[in-house]
């Protein structure tokens, strides 16, 4: 069994993280998960208020130098904290 | 009375000048200045250049001109001349204000207590402790205020009146008792509201800014008397010992100029404001995926902000500006940082496609309802065409 799609956005700047995640989410069902990983520091505001507007759940861990954003589409309200710092 | 004011020789029949610089201007933060503030300055630079500390004629005459001003400015802040001072920049004054107070509490502690969306120059002073977080719309959280101040260490707590990025009103009374409560002097950060919105009276120390009732964006600092308040290092010699030199006296005559020529007919100007407000927030909420931020209703008359989905800031600024309209932006690629507008981020909201208005008074840009209409007419296409630049339309 595969791991979800990784949307790899590390090195753009807003708003580009948010378009690709948006565009990779386009043509996949809801219950997918689809993770971003992304360094911009405004993906940190931009993905989970995208996921808000779209009704997606997202989940931040942060992994160093960037963030993973585990986006389960369609997965409703809010945005779960990070697991750990 | 000889020097109480300056004015140009004025020819009655004309109309003050209209000021073409404010054409198409929806972004107030700074200026421009209302008309007669600019004539005020004009003739102050030949009548009141000097140094008012000297005593020479012309020294004199500007200390005269300007014991008027700070007699002008005082009262529209609420506290005594000799509470007064008039610092360089708003950013100053708050600066200079904060420090004071913390200085004077140091054997109390270092803390300061102030929510997410103060003005970055009052974050910086917060050291390692985290901002009172705030709403979705930006308001302070009252409860996480309340136990703020009440923690070991606090020398001073902040509130802004309103956020001058979003709008969104603070419920200043309540947190002004937590804070007494808590026996923490107060600072009122007023820069965004004073002569657009009442100045609530609270406050051991009031902030505001010249700017935001058309004069030039000088700090004013109100310093209660009886609040505990020094500075750290030398004696500072000018302005009731908080600044280094006395202020240029023509900006301090142009900012009272302003405030006299303003403060009447502020109530009016707001309700008209507030109007127009809610036509752009209308118009930018009927764009598909538009995200219309801060408090629909308890906001400034003048300020609204809104967030387009999959759109660029820096290109939604250049592209109004093509179209005559200049707007402000809190996105991160239109900051010379890089970074996002921390108001924001601290509201949970998008901060890309950022664009943010702020009203003239109608007084420095007698067409701003015209500019206002324009905007609300161009803006569905503006954004699609962003978008489809972008290849993000549909998404």
């Amino acid at each position: 069994m595969s791991g979800p799609a990784v949307v790899d956005a590390r090195g753009t700047r807003c708003p580009v993280p948010v378009i690709r995640v948006a565009r990779a989410s386009r043509d996949l069902p809801a219950g997918t998960t689809l993770v971003l990983l992304a360094d911009d520091e405004a993906a940190r505001s931009d993905v989970p208020a995208w996921a808000r507007m779209r009704g997606h759940a997202v989940t931040l861990e942060p992994e160093g130098s960037w963030t993973r954003y585990s986006v389960l589409l369609g997965g409703g309200a809010g945005t779960t904290p990070a697991r750990s710092t | 009375m000889a020097h109480t004011t300056v004015h140009p020789p004025s020819d009655p029949r004309s109309e003050p000048p209209a000021g073409p610089s404010a054409a198409g201007v929806l972004d107030a933060s700074r200026g421009p200045l209302h008309p007669l503030a600019a004539r005020t300055l004009g003739a102050a630079v030949e009548a009141a250049w000097a140094d008012p500390t000297r005593l020479h004629g012309p020294g004199r005459r500007a200390r005269a001109l300007l014991d008027t001003a700070r007699e002008v400015l005082a009262e529209a802040v609420g506290v005594r001349p000799d509470e007064l001072s008039v610092h360089a920049s708003p950013e100053d004054a708050l600066a200079v204000g904060l420090d004071g107070l913390r200085h004077a509490r140091r054997r109390v502690g270092g803390r300061v207590v102030a929510s997410a969306v103060e003005r970055s120059v009052v974050l910086l002073r917060c050291g390692d402790d985290e901002p009172v977080p705030v709403s979705a719309q930006g308001r302070v959280d009252p409860d996480a205020y309340r136990a703020a101040v009440g923690r070991p260490e606090v020398a001073a707590a902040v509130v802004q009146t309103a956020n001058g990025e979003v709008g969104t009103r603070q419920p200043v009374a309540e947190l002004a008792s937590a804070a007494r409560d808590a026996g923490v002097p107060l600072l009122l950060d007023a820069t965004a509201s004073l002569g657009r919105d009442p100045l609530p009276s609270h406050g051991d120390v009031v902030v505001a800014d010249a700017a935001a009732f058309g004069g030039p964006p000088v700090g004013l600092l109100g310093v209660r008397a009886g609040t505990r308040w020094g500075l750290p290092g030398p004696r500072r010699e000018s302005e009731q010992g908080r600044t280094l030199a006395a202020p240029w006296v023509p900006l301090v005559l142009a900012a009272a100029e302003a405030w006299r020529q303003t403060s009447a007919a502020a109530s009016a100007d707001a309700a008209a404001a507030g109007v127009l407000v809610d036509r752009v927030r209308a118009a930018a909420a009927g764009v598909p995926d538009v995200e219309v931020v801060g408090d629909p209703l308890d906001r400034l008359p003048h300020v609204v902000t809104f967030s387009v989905l999959f759109t660029d800031g820096e290109v939604l600024v250049d592209e109004l500006a093509r179209r005559g309209v200049a707007v402000a932006s809190g996105s991160a690629c239109s900051s010379s940082a890089l970074r996002p507008s921390h108001v924001l981020a601290a509201m949970g909201v998008l901060t890309h496609g950022n664009v943010r208005v702020s009203l003239p008074l109608e007084s420095v840009s007698p067409g701003r309802a015209d500019d206002v209409e324009r905007l609300c007419a161009v803006l569905p296409d503006v954004v699609a065409d962003v978008r489809r630049r972008l290849g993000t339309a549909g998404l």
